[in-house]
């Protein structure tokens, strides 16, 4: 059985950094599932079955971790002890918060007029607002600025919150 | 260098050592059975060399009719003949906005409807399981022997209830399921093994009354889904009942009986496949009361009539690329898969959304069922030495469960990759609490009363704290089938209150058994020699399971630890021959609890062999 206790980033053989190349994760996954994945194991006994089952299951939620830019940031937080997402945290910037609600306003002005196009524009909007807090927060991650990081984590994760709710809007929308 | 292979045909494994496997396609309309034979997969037809068995199922005076004959009996007996019945799967009569279309007398039971038949009431599952013996009984006369597994397919967007169902009904069959495959994923098989293809690929499968879309990515021999979205009430059917409504209105007839509504949808269906070829076709019926339909339908008017339903295939095709994170432009090909995807202004429309013709050079009533038997003929141990390639699947609809206020948290998200696992912690809400109720639910709606109800259980014990303090952690943890469980523990305390479940609808272990017991009964087959016959391929699989893992890796055990092993596959050797199949079942499970440790040793080995030495030029090679 995999060992529990090891780190994502040992699993997959990854430098623990946020910056990786992303092939390497995939390749990685991949190679890992190929003897782990319980299809591999249907012919065996219960137990090496079980095994199979719990193995799988950890290796891919260390690959879903890794591969989302807010799990991956999360992750190395937690292994430095930061809980980048407990509510305990102080709140995000107001600036960044007044911003949202703008933007959120806008989301419902377009839901509301049914404008599939207007909610496709603004998700690339949010879209690319995200990749370039993902550099930022790359680079804050990488030189170990871990305070600064938890901050941009935590926009982050509302971004992609606002990315679910603009895509979910135009699933409604275009039904 | 093509990484994706198929068996040499010339080289088949020793005859002795191939077990019996099949793919099964359950499907609404029709249902087959495939097998690999000398590496390639082969539908197995029926003694007249029929290759579908129409999903029908007659309850006669004279016992059951499955296929051909329950068809003859389609518009003279429509209480007692059963259609579709794959639509009333996991599903309760309030779920059935159309139930008013079949002309059944339902029982509304909990969890699952009920059908009162002329042999009694009957489930859903034990309507399918009626199909899925047909197939059975087929296959082992065909193969000459006993199957080892089966592979049975599902929907994509099938949800928790639904899978449970179909695996439910498929051991009432007699089949050991080695894995329920979503159809959209055994056509992915077929056509990619067949193809070599590398790329992403969306798969388009409308069925008789099931439609998905899966976006998969094919690389280096693993199929990997990215998304999956889907309707499980939307088909070849609903066009059937389109034709249909347009004939009564049309010739102002109506409202007719039971036996009438057969025979003009029939007549309807007809007129659909007609229409394949036909720029129009006649539609033509004298109803029972005399009445006379007598029309013709243009493909014109078919494609203005159905118009909508094909705009609803498109709304989870926009949903599945969103979700995959995919422009229509970035998909390598469209694989077309399902009788329904015949239609022509089905193609014109899947070819206009993605801006190009979709692919239609497999069989798309048997890909389903030959991505099956490759599939199964993996998993029964069957793999050949240079067959390498993996299956990622995911889950099609968010897992959570209620919480305060009627909301759902989410634990698992739509199409994750599975098999996963996830806890999350929750506390209590007063003080001194110590039951908490796990209300479990399946869908992407914020309100629990907007998803589906899954099951509710009670974690008892939990030690009087006061509110917030206790520490109860909710684990969900999804199987290589899509089937889900889950466990809950408080764990502030020593104390430690624990429950496991598995969702399960209307079915009970007990009514299996006494299912299969009626069943068995009626199909004259001997229930304990079958049961025997059963702990016996058992008994062998994990003897030569344990044998080959033994040779393989026996340098992981002390000596001590390789006898302890050994001491348990004596019994098992002793018996497998025998009679007693209580004394074999119990040494089958004493030999799995005395390999445990090894199982896990093992699986320890190959996976620190994967991130060193003999695999890092595979690695480098990705």
């Amino acid at each position: 059985m995999i060992d529990f206790s090891q780190n994502y980033f040992a699993l997959f053989g990854l430098p623990q950094r946020y910056g990786f190349d992303p092939e390497q994760l995939d390749a990685a996954y991949r190679a890992l599932q190929r003897v782990v994945h319980p299809d591999r194991y249907a012919a065996a006994g219960d137990a090496e079955r079980r095994v199979a089952l719990q193995s799988s299951a950890r290796v891919n939620e260390a690959y879903r971790a890794l591969k989302d830019p807010v799990g991956r940031a999360q992750y190395l937080l937690s292994l430095r002890g930061i809980d980048a997402l407990a509510e305990t945290n102080t709140a995000l910037p107001a600036e960044f918060l007044q911003h949202e609600l703008e933007r959120r306003e806008a989301v419902g002005d377009a839901q509301a007029a049914r404008d599939a196009d207007r909610l496709a524009a603004l998700l690339r909007e949010v879209r690319s607002d995200a990749a370039a807090l993902e550099t930022t927060l790359a680079e804050r991650l990488d030189s170990e600025a871990w305070e600064n990081a938890r901050d941009a984590v935590r926009e982050l994760r509302f971004l992609t919150k606002v990315a679910d709710d603009i895509e979910a809007a135009i699933g409604e929308v275009e039904n | 260098m093509a990484l994706l292979q198929i068996a040499e045909p010339d080289a088949p494994p020793a005859p002795h050592q191939h077990r019996l496997a099949v793919g099964i396609d359950l499907g609404t309309t029709n249902s087959l059975v495939a097998t690999v034979r000398h590496g390639i997969p082969v539908v197995l037809p029926d003694a007249e060399g029929r290759p579908l068995l129409p999903s029908i199922v007659r309850y006669a005076d004279r016992g059951v009719e499955v296929g051909y004959p329950a068809q003859d009996a389609l518009v003279v007996d429509p209480q007692n003949t059963i259609v579709s019945v794959k639509r009333l799967m996991g599903r309760g009569l309030a779920d059935l906005s159309d139930a008013r279309r079949f002309p059944y007398r339902f029982i509304d039971a909990p969890g699952m409807v009920q059908i009162e038949t002329r042999s009694g009431i009957r489930t859903p599952v034990e309507v399918s399981a009626e199909i899925l013996r047909t197939l059975r009984l087929r296959a082992e006369a065909s193969l000459g022997g006993a199957l080892a597994g089966a592979v049975v397919t599902v929907p994509a967007y099938f949800d928790d209830a639904q899978r449970q169902a179909t695996k439910d009904a498929a051991q009432l069959a007699g089949l050991n399921v080695l894995r329920l495959l979503n159809e959209p994923t055994a056509a992915a098989i077929a056509y990619g093994l067949d193809n070599a293809s590398e790329g992403i690929y969306a798969v388009y499968d409308l069925g008789g009354g099931t439609f998905d879309l899966s976006i998969l990515k094919l690389s280096r021999g693993v199929f990997e889904v990215l998304a999956t979205a889907g309707d499980t009430a939307l088909g070849g059917d609903d066009f059937d009942h389109r034709v249909y409504c347009w004939a009564l209105e049309t010739s102002r007839v109506g409202p007719v009986s039971a036996s009438d509504t057969r025979l003009v949808m029939l007549k309807a269906r007809e007129a659909k496949e007609n229409l394949t070829a036909h720029a129009s076709t006649p539609l033509v019926a004298t109803l029972s009361t005399g009445e006379r339909i007598d029309l013709t339908l243009t493909a014109a008017i078919f494609t203005a009539i159905t118009e909508t339903l094909v705009g609803k295939t498109l709304g989870p095709v926009r949903k599945a690329l969103r979700d995959a994170k995919r422009t229509p432009g970035e998909i390598d090909g469209v694989v077309m898969v399902g009788g329904a995807t015949r239609m022509p202004q089905i193609q014109k429309a899947v070819a206009t959304f993605f801006g190009a013709p979709p692919l239609n050079n497999l069989n798309p009533d048997q890909v389903v069922a030959l991505g099956a038997a490759i599939q199964a003929n993996v998993l029964a141990g069957n793999r050949a030495r240079d067959e390498d390639w993996l299956l990622l699947d995911v889950i099609p609809l968010s897992l959570g469960l209620e919480t305060m206020g009627g909301l759902t948290e989410k634990i698992i998200p739509r199409n994750a990759t599975i098999p996963i696992a996830r806890a999350q912690e929750f506390t209590t809400f007063k003080d001194g609490q110590t039951a908490m109720a796990i209300h479990v639910v399946q869908g992407e709606r914020e309100k629990v009363a907007d998803c589906r109800s899954l099951g509710r259980f009670e974690l008892r014990g939990i030690p009087p704290m006061v509110a917030g303090a206790a520490r109860i952690s909710v684990t969900f943890q999804v199987d290589a089938d899509g089937l889900l469980s889950v466990s809950a523990r408080e764990r502030t305390t020593g104390v430690e209150a624990a429950i496991t479940v598995k969702p399960s609808y209307g079915l009970a272990d007990t009514e299996i058994a006494r299912m299969l017991q009626e069943s068995q009964a009626h199909a004259a087959e001997d229930m304990e020699a079958r049961a025997l016959g059963e702990a016996q391929v058992e008994a062998e699989r994990m003897l030569a399971a344990t044998m080959s893992a033994l040779d393989a890796d026996g340098d992981l055990l002390a000596p001590e630890e390789r006898a302890e092993i050994d001491a348990a596959m004596a019994p098992v050797r002793r018996l497998v021959a025998g009679a007693d199949r209580h004394a074999l079942s119990a040494a089958v499970a004493a030999l799995n609890r005395a390999t445990e440790e090894f199982a896990a040793r093992r699986m320890d080995r190959s996976v620190a062999g994967v991130l060193a030495g003999r695999s890092v030029d595979s690695l480098a090679e990705d």
